[in-house]
């Protein structure tokens, strides 16, 4: 710099003519700069961090539900007052379960029956989802009644958070949803191992309830897979041609370049965009029914589409032209040269393109809520065509609703989500790393 | 037959088809394979797609046309005064007759007898069989209903048995054309090439029917409610009034959903620029390969999470934290604790969508930040400069145009987003400058207006496609330029 100007000898000698050049303020912005850089990245860390562990810290618990073993005396005189048996299905229908179940767990728990107020309390605690479950086992195998079984059966909501440990117990009792007693009840049950956590399949496998103990993403996974089987029949074949045409036969004119234009715009246009046109197009003019994963299914592959393409015209790009013209120089016609060389070779690159955008389309929920895929669907959808959710559009209907234990489900479907995108999209970075060829 | 089972035997037709030319041409060429134009696979490709293929189309347009021409025959059908009433109306007539229809096909001849004698009514035979019908069975409904299904029937038996035809016919006439000196592979290719084409077209078809879709909805809600009230109103007040209600007019004004919007989104981009910019800068410049590889998955990780958790998580832990805060705030310095942050405001959507936008900027910056040319850098420290001054006074500046394109594209992407603002920023449309209140945005009333019961006529649900569209051309506007941008400046480096 500067210093280079004076003799070496009087620069070692006095240092005096050395010229401020601000080297300490500079070196400090230097610095400073460099932190502001690592900041930013810790900051983006630090709120990557901070959502995973809200999601994860409020969700574990989901995957474990509370349940009662109640030894349920299976009364004549409650479920078949007029011994019709099996003969009127529908008085066994709608005989009054709960109160069997809460039967069992008054004698269990060994209070006064005639105390109205206690006995109530004590139903309480039990989730309103008995109903089903005994009277589904009543169906099942009639010869049950006048029997006495041990059931389990799932804990309410409210005990069911009380007994993680979410419901702050300092709270006056008149605050809260399960009073003191029935916390009582809840450790004495749970010292004699009667109340205990169990693993919670009934999250994987029921639908839709207005009951947070009972309520289960299994219509949603259903709902998504089939939205998802239908973006990969519709979506990868129609990218595939589509950027094959586009990379490997398109004369370069105007049209091509419309399509190509098109093509980018598309991927950045909003999904909720493509909900109003699934709205319009599938369901106002071709009368498709409102809630099916198939209109799902076609806005979502729609919506997949030029990411698809994006990525298969990377891959055919990276095809190197010495294979194309090694093909044809051995007479291979266009069409043959693509379709046994260059498709061949770019197939992980199009698979990695199909997960991720695979990825996307499970996460999507805004064009959802548009077609009607806000539904409270209690029963599995048998085909396409029939009501369902999407494990998305659950999680934004659980969302929106108020009780400690739905905020609990909520993360635990976030979770199930997040592993589903975790896993496709490790896969689609093994693919890649294992594929892929560097040419 | 149905569809179905008919486009099966076609399939399977095609199959025998594929197998039937490979014979031949082995045959026609006297097992000397070089004496074929094209390998024999080709030809029996050819016999497949010539029996597929025109039965398949005219399969596809019978059950697009038939429909029509059977309900227009069947509404000509009815009494004069039924077909003078109002298109609404024609509808739920058809609608009738069509389930009415659908039920007699279920009755067996003994309910047919009770029919008859008039032991039953039309309606609870019906119900019995499953199928509710709304509304009275009026005198004529039932001869509708079976003319209805007489046709149908008539046109299933025809449409199979051309759609058949036509298959074997086309296998046969493909199947005599089989030479060897016929250019089977020529013509295979060429459909192959038809349909790569057709998929292509796809993409501007999905165009063309976004814009059609809202620009003939739009143009309905026109009609109702004049476009400069919508485009220039500064209230938003729909009324969800009951349906019939004919004086359920609303104010439908776009100026406060537009302001919500692009106020949300440049608190997110205040979010997103700095922490994006400086990460891309730093692991472009300053980041060994290591850190590299561990910080830019991380990073995109973000951009992988799907909206609605990030609005779960705005909803449950970052509003009520901003509140809880503010709280404390305003009690230290007031002595009084009072929030003054609501939870669903403009700070925490806005915030929470900066995060989601940090990778976008990120990712995109740093590819355009790595493609500024290395003598540039060379040139700067070589004259003496540390390393933030090159960046600052020479990388920044010549990769500026690229990162304004890559911004563009975020901003485009923070204007369009729904699921955080609709659980985050509220519903409430109003103007305001204050970032701890609640605004609303498009999307969230696109939302709001469309999910629900629907009645497609009323502006109260039109609006939302006017709604759309606007968002479609603010984010196309946007897009467009910003690609222009991108691409401009990487063919001045490249």
């Amino acid at each position: 710099m500067s210093d280079a100007v004076t003799p070496p000898a009087a620069v070692a000698g006095t240092g005096i003519q050395k010229r401020d050049i601000g080297i300490k303020r500079r070196y400090a912005a230097e610095r400073r700069f460099r932190a502001y850089g690592l900041i930013a990245i810790a900051l983006g860390m630090l709120f990557l961090a901070a959502l995973l562990y809200t999601v994860i810290s409020k969700g574990y618990t989901a995957f474990q539900q509370t349940a009662i073993s109640v030894p349920v005396t299976f009364s004549e005189k409650i479920i078949d007052p007029k011994g019709e048996g099996a003969q009127n299905p529908q008085g066994l229908m709608m005989a009054n379960y709960p109160v069997l179940a809460r039967n069992g767990l008054v004698k269990e728990l060994g209070i006064d029956p005639k105390n109205k107020k206690l006995v109530s309390a004590a139903g309480k605690m039990l989730s309103a989802g008995s109903r089903v479950q005994l009277r589904d086992m009543v169906l099942a195998d009639p010869s049950i009644i006048g029997k006495t079984l041990p059931v389990w059966i799932l804990a309410s909501g409210d005990v069911d958070s009380a007994f993680k440990g979410q419901v702050d117990l300092s709270v006056d009792q008149a605050r809260r949803q399960v009073d003191d007693q029935q916390i009582a009840w809840m450790n004495q049950l749970a010292k004699d191992n009667i109340l205990v956590k169990r693993f919670n399949t009934g999250l994987f496998t029921n639908g839709a309830s207005s009951r947070a103990e009972t309520a289960g993403v299994g219509v949603a996974i259903i709902g998504s897979l089939y939205m998802m089987g239908i973006v990969l029949v519709l979506a990868l074949p129609i990218g595939v041609a589509a950027s094959i045409y586009l990379e490997e036969f398109a004369p370069k004119n105007r049209w091509t370049d419309l399509i190509e234009v098109n093509i980018n715009n598309l991927a950045a246009v909003p999904s909720i965009v493509f909900g109003l046109l699934g709205l319009a197009v599938f369901i106002n003019f071709a009368g498709m029914p409102r809630s099916a994963s198939l209109v799902g299914g076609l806005v979502l592959s729609l919506m997949t589409l030029p990411t698809i393409i994006i990525a298969t015209r990377a891959a055919l790009k990276a095809v190197p032209p010495s294979i194309r013209a090694a093909a044809l120089g051995l007479g291979a016609s266009r069409t043959q040269m693509v379709f046994h060389h260059v498709l061949p070779l770019a197939a992980p690159g199009v698979m990695t393109g199909t997960i991720i955008g695979l990825a996307q389309a499970l996460g999507e929920t805004a064009p959802l809520l548009l077609i009607g895929m806000v539904a409270f669907v209690v029963g599995f959808p048998a085909s396409p065509m029939d009501p369902a959710t999407a494990l998305p559009v659950q999680i934004f209907m659980w969302a929106n609703e108020a009780e400690r234990a739905f905020v609990e489900r909520t993360s635990g479907a976030i979770i199930i989500l997040l592993g589903f995108l975790a896993v496709m999209n490790i896969t689609a970075i093994i693919l890649r790393r294992r594929f892929e060829r560097r040419w | 037959m149905n569809a179905a089972t008919t486009i099966v035997i076609v399939l399977c037709l095609a199959a025998l088809g594929y197998v039937a030319g490979r014979l031949r041409a082995n045959q026609v060429a006297g097992n000397v394979a070089s004496s074929l134009h094209s390998r024999p696979g080709y030809y029996g490709a050819f016999v497949a797609i010539f029996t597929a293929l025109p039965a398949l189309l005219v399969l596809a347009a019978w059950l697009i046309i038939s429909p029509l021409v059977i309900n227009s025959q069947v509404f000509d059908s009815l009494p004069q005064d039924i077909q003078a009433l109002p298109d609404t109306d024609h509808a739920l007539q058809m609608g009738k007759i069509n389930s009415i229809a659908q039920g007699l096909a279920q009755l067996t001849p003994e309910d047919e007898a009770r029919l008859k004698s008039g032991a039953v009514d039309m309606r609870s035979l019906l119900g019995e069989k499953g199928v509710a019908i709304a509304g009275e069975v009026d005198d004529y409904m039932p001869a509708a209903a079976r003319k209805l299904s007489a046709m149908h029937s008539a046109s299933e038996l025809y449409r199979t048995g051309a759609t058949i035809l036509l298959a074997a016919a086309g296998l046969l006439w493909a199947w005599m054309q089989i030479k060897p000196r016929m250019r089977a592979r020529n013509s295979v290719e060429a459909v192959i090439i038809a349909g790569l084409m057709l998929a292509s077209s796809i993409a501007v078809l999905t165009t063309v029917g976004i814009v059609l879709s809202m620009v003939s909805e739009t143009y309905r809600f026109f009609s109702s409610v004049p476009p400069l009230e919508f485009f220039f109103g500064t209230v938003w007040d729909p009324r969800f009034a009951a349906a019939g209600e004919a004086d359920s007019a609303g104010q439908f004004g776009l100026i406060p959903l537009l302001a919500g919007t692009l106020y949300i989104a440049f608190v997110a981009m205040l979010v997103a620029v700095p922490i994006g910019l400086y990460a891309a800068i730093y692991m472009s410049e300053y980041a060994g390969q290591r850190m590299r590889s561990v910080v830019k998955p991380l990073l995109e990780v973000l951009a992988g999470i799907p909206t609605i958790v990030y609005g779960f998580f705005a909803l449950t832990t970052v509003g009520p934290f901003l509140r809880d805060i503010s709280a404390q705030i305003h009690g230290l310095a007031f002595g009084e604790v009072s929030s003054f942050i609501q939870a669903q405001s403009v700070l925490t959507a806005g915030f929470v969508m900066g995060i989601m936008l940090i990778p976008f900027v990120s990712s995109l910056s740093d590819d355009i930040i790595t493609a500024v040319p290395q003598a540039m850098r060379d040139g700067s420290l070589g004259l003496g400069a540390t390393h933030s001054e090159t960046i600052r006074r020479v990388i920044f500046p010549a990769a500026l145009p690229g990162i304004v394109g890559a911004l563009l594209l975020t901003a485009s992407r923070a204007i369009g987003e729904t699921m955080i603002v609709v659980l985050a920023a509220g519903v409430a449309a109003r103007l305001s400058l204050n970032p701890f209140e609640p605004m609303t945005t498009v999307t969230v009333k696109i939302v709001n207006q469309l999910t629900g019961d629907l009645e497609f006529t009323s502006p109260q649900t039109l609006v939302a496609f006017a709604l759309g569209i606007t968002l479609f051309v603010i984010t196309l506007c946007l897009n467009f330029y910003a690609l222009y941008i991108v691409r401009k400046y990487r063919e001045a480096y490249e």
